[in-house]
């Protein structure tokens, strides 16, 4: 399971690094969703699936799953959310202001 | 603990002056000012009868113990010398800028500079430990680069600024290297310590290039041959720094350091020749060229590299004595040292007097250009006679304080010549030579200065304005510099006694209390050789003065114009170029380029550390079962990742995301974590309509409109990015080098009260970090607030602004 989830994170490092280097400003905002995607797997994979039960003490289970990678991802949901949210709108602001989406017309100007 | 204050003194005197300067904004600000010098000479002065018999002062208040970095002031006769020089002239110049500076002037800044000079001077002098004095020793370049540059809207000012700080701040990191290797030779920072255990070191391969570095340092500091070339543009500031910093004290700070640091390498060959031959070449150099000069003010620019040469020679030679220890035919060569001593007092208060004078002359005629100069004998008296008083000291004339110093020169030069030790050779008999011909050309540009400008014909139709005598409180600070230089001449022995014998036990510390170590200065020597030079100088001289329109064409032959000057220029343009064409070759500003910098570096550092270091190994044997749907939810995913990168419209794009985002959440109820998949739910479903209220506003997605190699390089990248992160994620799974604290999380019931392991993380072991990221949150929503909610067209104006 660990390898195959591994593999997983993997290939959507690959498609978000492949959206990141492109020239479209949504596409580079969708990378940067999927890259966390890929993270977030990668965590929870690194603390081992499946080793117990549920992280709730009431269950009286022998052994509970690593609650650390779950508190730390949790963090990490809501950051990347904010940070997707951000870039979306800094996007709208971009295109409103330069009628453009596409990074390398973006570039600014030459004798900045 | 007084040195202590000492220091520290100027620089609380820096913070008030703003305050005082809203109470008092004009020139009557300097009186309060001219208190803190004045204090601390009195100060300093008080300490005279316990130092002159032979009492050190120690203060050490820890700073950095376990670095060895501690606030250690010392003082003994050498910081004494220094200290005075610093607190004397520089009540004499804050007395003097009081009127020389206008109200008009941002008086206030002027002061502050001033001050902090002045406490970073005085903590290079007094400080003991290294890396203390190298801080210090940057103040003084930085405040003297502050000051140069203090009429900053003249673009003259703010190049000799530039030039004055790039050079003594390289030189300053040599030295502070030079430290580091002192300090791992020695294991101390002390000055005292290393001198005391320096001994054992020198055969180290270390030493030489730690002596090499702490003199770059002294030599750029104390604007040396080739280094000099910054202290004629530095006299763009205003006359009183000039007279301060550029001549009494700052830029003997290199000379300070030579003599602070003759017991460490005293008596190395290479010491001896560096700072003797540097220190000749510069005085020679300097003489020659303060000869040409029309502007007054660079004329004693170039003297004061020449007299600094001077005085740096002497160190050099009174070095030597620290060769075989002491003995009854070494301690003759000390007296070079104590000439050095001597002729740094006495240079301050001539060269001070000197360029006061020429303030006066520029701020009552507005020009110091001797070609407009001339006749002013009769106009400014007083004027006058200090500015011969001055020039016939520098020159070595009797009855004068220049003389005695510039005989001793002569003597501890042809003393040289029988120096046994370092193969000298014919080379002795060089370095009379060339001191002799460059005191024949002192003795020629300081009758330039008297001459020129005080007698020969009046020219009013050629100046600005009226030329009449300076006001009385501008006078003063040069009368009182003057009288000095009369008075040393009739007493020399009470600064001998006083100031130079403690300061020759600092620099000589295994000679201390050794018979003829402080010489009596005597005016009449007999005919000795060094009388006759003198002689030979006046002679010499003044029939080169007055032939000097007939000679003066050798300096447009042609190597008398190369300048370095010209190299520095062309060094500077061309760095300028280089790093502006290195920057630009990289900082294309196109986001694919940076992240293709940082992919790339990632890929060669992880990746290629793997490859080296043989990190693999796969272990699969601890892994959880898969079921059926899981294999379903993998493949999904793989599949709505890979299909993203060929949507044709961005809203499949967005909704093959929804997918992964929902998948994983799928996949979080299958690892047991109820919180997270909720909260991915709920984050999934904002984002996915954020993404799509957002294309409400932005265009459909084009085709992308990159070619083909750039595709294929992106691909690779990404490709390559993908396989270094699983491969070292696999790598990680197999070497679990420590155990997991979670453990530690399972007392959360008796810890905190709460069952949910997760939300006792966030909520109670971790709750800082929950609260900082909920600060992010904050931040981020004021962003976007403030992006939607800013008047479009605001910026309009920069935009266009190409």
């Amino acid at each position: 399971m660990e390898t195959l989830i591994t593999i997983l994170a993997g290939v959507l490092v690959t498609v978000a690094v492949y959206l990141l280097l492109s020239r479209n400003l949504i596409r580079v905002i969708l990378g940067t969703a999927i890259l966390s995607h890929a993270v977030h797997l990668l965590i929870m994979t690194m603390g081992g699936l499946k080793k117990g039960s549920v992280p709730l003490l009431g269950e009286h289970a022998e052994k509970y799953t690593d609650a650390l990678p779950q508190a730390l991802i949790l963090t990490a949901i809501v950051i990347s959310f904010a940070v997707t949210a951000f870039l979306l709108v800094l996007a709208y602001r971009t295109y409103k202001e330069t009628g453009s989406d596409d990074l390398d017309t973006l570039r600014g100007f030459k004798n900045e | 603990m007084t040195i202590t204050l000492v220091i520290f003194i100027p620089f609380l005197a820096a913070i008030l002056v703003p305050f005082i300067y809203k109470r008092v904004p004009n020139r009557n600000i300097g009186w309060f000012i001219l208190c803190v010098p004045l204090a601390l000479f009195i100060v300093l002065l008080r300490f005279i009868p316990a130092v002159s018999s032979g009492e050190t002062y120690i203060h050490t208040i820890p700073w950095i113990p376990s670095a060895g970095i501690n606030f250690t002031t010392h003082l003994d006769g050498l910081s004494m010398i220094f200290g005075l020089l610093i607190t004397g002239v520089g009540s004499l110049v804050i007395l003097y800028s009081i009127y020389y500076l206008s109200a008009r002037e941002s008086l206030g800044n002027f002061y502050v500079y001033l001050l902090m000079f002045m406490g970073s001077m005085l903590g290079v002098i007094f400080s003991d430990n290294l890396m203390v004095l190298y801080v210090f020793w940057e103040l003084t370049s930085i405040s003297s680069f502050l000051l140069i540059a203090f009429w900053y809207h003249r673009k003259k000012s703010r190049y000799g600024a530039q030039k004055s700080l790039l050079i003594t701040v390289s030189g300053g990191v040599a030295m502070f290297a030079g430290f580091i290797m002192l300090h791992i030779l020695t294991g101390t920072f002390s000055v005292q310590e290393i001198i005391k255990s320096i001994g054992d070191y020198t055969d180290s391969g270390l030493f030489l290039f730690a002596m090499i570095l702490v003199l770059l340092g002294a030599f750029t500091k104390s604007a040396q041959f080739p280094f000099h070339i910054w202290l004629p543009d530095a006299m763009e500031a205003p006359t009183p720094v000039s007279a301060y910093l550029h001549s009494a004290t700052m830029v003997k700070a290199g000379i300070y350091l030579v003599a602070r640091f003759t017991p460490v390498f005293g008596g190395e060959a290479v010491w001896f020749y560096s700072v003797t031959c540097v220190g000749i070449f510069t005085l020679f150099w300097g003489s020659l060229n303060a000869v040409r000069q029309t502007d007054l003010k660079a004329l004693l620019a170039y003297s004061t590299i020449s007299q600094l040469g001077l005085i740096m020679s002497l160190f050099g030679l009174g070095s030597a004595a620290l060769n075989e220890g002491y003995s009854a035919d070494s301690v003759i060569y000390t007296q070079a040292t104590f000439a050095a001593l001597f002729h740094l007092i006495n240079h301050s208060t001539f060269k001070g007097a000197l360029f006061m004078v020429v303030g006066i002359i520029d701020h009552e005629l507005g020009t110091r250009d001797i070609r407009r100069l001339g006749g002013l004998m009769s106009l400014m008296p007083v004027t006058f006679t200090i500015a011969l008083i001055g020039s016939f000291s520098m020159a070595g004339l009797p009855p004068f304080n220049g003389f005695l110093s510039k005989e001793m020169f002569f003597e501890s030069i042809v003393n040289a010549r029988s120096l046994g030790i370092f193969e000298m050779g014919t080379w002795g008999n060089l370095f009379p030579i060339i001191a002799w011909v460059a005191s024949v050309l002192t003795f020629v540009y300081c009758m330039i200065i008297v001459f020129k400008t005080f007698l020969g014909e009046h020219q009013p139709a050629r100046l600005d304005r009226k030329a009449h005598e300076g006001p009385r409180g501008m006078l003063l600070a040069p009368m009182i510099l003057a009288f000095f230089v009369v008075a040393i001449f009739f007493f020399p022995n009470i600064v001998g006694k006083y100031l130079l014998s403690p300061a020759m036990e600092a620099v000589y510390p295994p000679f201390k209390g050794a018979q003829g170590l402080v010489p009596q200065i005597t005016v009449w020597h007999g005919f000795k050789p060094a009388l006759l030079m003198t002689i030979g100088v006046i002679v010499v001289g003044a029939l080169l003065y007055v032939f000097l329109r007939f000679w003066k064409g050798i300096f447009t032959i042609e190597p008398m114009r190369w300048s370095l000057d010209s190299l520095y220029n062309k060094f500077l343009v061309q760095t300028e170029k280089g790093s502006s064409y290195l920057t630009s070759f990289y900082m294309t500003g196109y986001l694919r380029d940076y992240l293709l910098y940082i992919f790339t570096f990632f890929i060669i550092t992880i990746g290629g550390g793997l490859l080296l270091t043989n990190g693999f190994s796969f272990d699969m044997s601890g892994d959880a079962p898969i079921t059926i749907n899981e294999y379903i939810i993998v493949f999904v995913m793989m599949g709505a990742g890979i299909a993203i990168l060929f949507a044709k419209s961005r809203i499949t794009a967005i909704l093959l995301n929804g997918v992964l985002g929902y998948s994983i959440a799928i996949f979080f109820v299958v690892f047991r974590a109820p919180d997270l998949a909720l909260t991915q739910i709920i984050v999934e479903t904002v984002t996915t309509s954020l993404f799509l209220l957002c294309f409400h506003f932005l265009p459909e997605w084009k085709k992308e409109k990159s070619s083909l190699p750039a595709k294929a390089v992106n691909g690779i990248i990404a490709i390559l990015v993908g396989t270094v992160v699983t491969v070292l994620a696999l790598s990680v799974q197999g070497h679990k080098l420590f155990t997991s604290i979670s453990i530690y999380f399972e007392d959360a019931d008796e810890l905190t009260g709460g069952k949910n392991i997760v939300n006792t993380i966030l909520g109670d072991f971790r709750a800082f970090d929950t609260m900082l990221e909920v600060v992010v949150l904050f931040i981020a929503g004021i962003g976007v607030y403030t992006l939607v909610k800013l008047k479009a067209g605001m910026e309009g104006p920069d935009v266009e602004d190409e």
